[in-house]
């Protein structure tokens, strides 16, 4: 990890403001930001590591454990819920065998709360590894479990 | 060969336009994507290139394409803009989203792009400024500050280095315009703000897109990157965000974009002062700034003739939640929210009455239908104890428990919060607690309490451990009902910013229009006080 931070900050810099960028970069690479190399992330941007730690818990998206190897994010905000969201919440977590916000026990899939995605009128919204999914209704859950089982 | 237009917005990909768009390829079609017309219960939307105009289609899907390259279809809907859902509409902002392809600079040119940059060149930025005073542009983010003033002020500013910041972080439940737009015209965006930078005197631009949001971020950055010889020596880019709703704050999201936790600033100083890296800044909200170019290219005054009272133009509403014809309508000012939620949204999806709707994202007031009659305006909303924000409506039917939104509305500001001060950080824990014990109070047969809160006796909460409070709180309805209005009073009057102060917005409308949700025996209107 420290050479694809390395690398990261010799072709896109290591002023201060790098240091979101950088956060996503790592999490797209890693999948998470873990606590080992804030140090590294630090020293890179010339920052403390109370920084660098403050700034990775004050944003939701970055996780400091390995997520599953998929990830379905659920909407909860209110056009969501308007449609019937807080129902579909509770038969995802069953259906998928894991709580709202947790990752499986056997590694295979972490359900994630988001709010809103931007596509409140046809609700409710779930996004499966990054693919957008609208009317999420049983079968439409029966697909996303077939889904992320492979 | 045939040329029909599919829309790639991530709403229509959500509801299946890439199968659909790939088996038109299949069949041999020229596919165009677009962005999208803004009604969702027709898409995916297929539109067939005609004598007759482009003919719409839809919802369809993959297995129909026969019968709608033959004609046959049965969701054959003639010319889309002479649906009633499109002819009713002004669209001043949107009027290429849905018709050209997003990324075509030739399409851009041809529908009228770059005309209002033009203009704005061949002027004085004061004239430019003017122009956007007398538009009567307000900030279409949430707070209506005139554009205009804001602009002037940085215009005013003496520094060597300005910014341009476009505010796309759209995190209001209920709201996707920003979205659709540079999804569906990002060249219109980018001209705003090229048009924003000649009357400033800025040289560079961040435009701060939610991570929620990965097709608008590939839409802008492939957009920036086509434009850069239009728009030079002015350049752009996109920051990403990570997930926090409160950095769509302005103060907020520029900490963001210099790198550090998305804390909200205190002001004085103004951002147009004192903004990015502490320079001048303007700071605008997406359709703020794409409002901008038909301002310069149609005259300020064509823009203000549309309107109601002090909010002048038009405003792209979205109706949203459980609604039958869910979307996005640009109509001018003044329309009412009736009109809106009965007549083009036609009522709920469920097919259930209306009980409620939400006007303005997470920190907008439920109104009821009773209060129908308010016409969209930034004052006459102000005046009923609510705020049209960013323009979304999520309507909700009569299945709406109205204490559990008056509790999300809690939780949310509980896990938004910055952290900055105390009456929303820890004030929104309170407030969880409190509508917990609401909820459970509620029903009188309901022995014990709901999972949250300790175990009571006899309507009684006992004493913590070494707890300073006095010896037994009552929990009954009245008494936390009470607490919870004193508790919105301190947060309302106690915060810096609009999250922690206007979080007693949802909570208070839902309890003075809804107050049987809330245990309360009778909803009458004089005992609110
Ligand atoms: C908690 C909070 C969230 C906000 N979210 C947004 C947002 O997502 N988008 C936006 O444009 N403005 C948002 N605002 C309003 C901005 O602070 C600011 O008023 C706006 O960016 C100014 O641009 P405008 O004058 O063009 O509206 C938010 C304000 C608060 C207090
Ligand atoms: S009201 Fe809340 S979000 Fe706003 S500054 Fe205070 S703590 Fe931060
Ligand atoms: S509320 Fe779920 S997508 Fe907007």
């Amino acid at each position: 990890m420290e050479e694809f931070i390395g690398a990261w900050t010799a072709r896109h810099g290591k002023s201060r403001d790098r240091l979101l960028p950088l956060l996503h970069a790592i999490q797209e690479e890693a999948g998470y930001v873990d606590d080992a190399i804030v140090p590294a992330i630090a020293q890179a941007l010339n920052l403390s590591r109370a920084d660098v730690h403050g700034v990775i818990t004050f944003y939701h998206d970055f996780r400091r454990a390995a997520p599953g190897r998929h990830v379905v994010k659920l909407c909860r905000a209110e056009s969501c819920q308007a449609r019937g969201g807080a129902a579909i919440e509770e038969a995802a977590a069953r259906r998928l065998g894991v709580p709202m916000g947790e990752t499986r026990v056997d590694g295979q899939l972490s359900l994630e709360p988001v709010y809103c995605l931007g596509l409140c009128a046809i609700g409710p919204n779930a996004l499966v590894d990054g693919r957008p999914v609208a009317r999420v209704d049983a079968a439409a859950l029966e697909r996303i479990a077939a889904e992320v089982a492979a | 060969m045939t040329r029909v237009f599919i829309s790639r917005d991530m709403a229509s990909i959500a509801l299946g336009a890439d199968d659909v768009a790939r088996a038109f390829v299949q069949a041999g079609c020229e596919v165009v994507r677009t962005g999208s017309r803004g009604l969702f219960s027709i898409e995916p939307l297929v539109e067939v290139e005609t004598d007759e105009g482009r003919i719409g289609y839809g919802p369809v899907g993959p297995q129909d394409v026969a019968a709608v390259l033959d004609g046959t279809h049965g969701a054959r809907l003639g010319r889309v803009d002479d649906l009633p859902f499109f002819a009713g509409q002004q669209r001043f902002t949107f009027a290429r989203c849905g018709v050209i392809d997003p990324l075509s600079l030739a399409d851009y040119a041809a529908h009228g792009g770059w005309r209002g940059l033009e203009k704005a060149r061949g002027q004085s930025p004061q004239m430019v400024v003017d122009a956007v005073k007398a538009s009567g542009l307000r900030g279409r983010g949430g707070a209506g500050f005139p554009t205009g003033i804001k602009w002037q002020t940085v215009l005013d500013a003496s520094a060597a280095t300005k910014f341009i910041v476009c505010n796309a972080d759209e995190g209001d439940s209920g709201t996707f315009a920003d979205r659709m737009l540079m999804e569906g015209d990002p060249f219109c965006l980018i001209e705003g703000m090229a048009i924003a930078a000649h009357a400033v005197g800025a040289g560079h631009g961040y435009i701060y897109i939610r991570s929620e949001y990965p097709f608008s971020i590939a839409a802008m950055r492939a957009a920036i990157d086509a434009s850069a010889h239009i728009v030079a020596p002015f350049t752009l880019e996109v920051r990403e965000g990570a997930g926090a709703y409160v950095c769509g704050e302005e103060t907020a999201l520029l900490d963001s974009i210099e790198g550090k936790r998305g804390q909200v600033r205190a002001k004085p100083p103004l951002p147009a002062l004192q903004g990015l890296f502490g320079q001048p800044t303007v700071i605008n909200n997406v359709l703020s700034l794409a409002a901008v170019p038909f301002i310069l290219a149609e005259g300020a005054e064509a823009y203000a003739a549309v309107g109601f009272g002090r909010s002048r133009g038009t405003m792209p509403v979205q109706l949203a939640g459980n609604v039958k014809h869910g979307g996005l309508y640009e109509i001018g000012f003044g329309i009412t929210l009736g009109e809106l939620v009965n007549g083009i949204g036609g009522g709920t999806a469920s097919g259930r009455p209306v009980r409620a709707v939400q006007v303005g994202g997470p920190l907008g007031a439920y109104f009821p239908p009773g209060m129908f009659h308010l016409p969209f305006d930034y004052e006459a909303f102000a005046q009923a104890g609510g705020l049209i924000g960013h323009a979304g409506i999520t309507v909700f039917d009569d299945s709406v428990d109205m204490a559990h939104m008056a509790r999300f509305a809690m939780e949310f500001c509980a896990a938004e919060s910055c952290g900055k001060c105390t009456p929303c950080r820890i004030g929104s824990t309170r407030g969880v607690e409190i509508m917990d014990r609401i909820i459970a109070a509620r029903v009188p047969a309901q022995s014990g309490a709901g999972g949250q809160i300790a175990p009571s006796r006899n309507g009684v909460l006992e004493k913590a451990l070494y707890s300073r409070a006095p010896d037994r709180i009552d929990v009954s309805v009245e008494a936390q009902t009470r607490l919870l209005r004193d508790l919105a009073d301190t947060m309302k009057y106690g915060s810096l910013c609009a999250l922690g102060g206007f979080t007693p917005y949802p909570v208070l409308s839902a309890l003075d229009h809804f107050p049987e949700d809330f245990g309360a025996p009778a909803p009458i209107k004089e005992a609110a006080e």
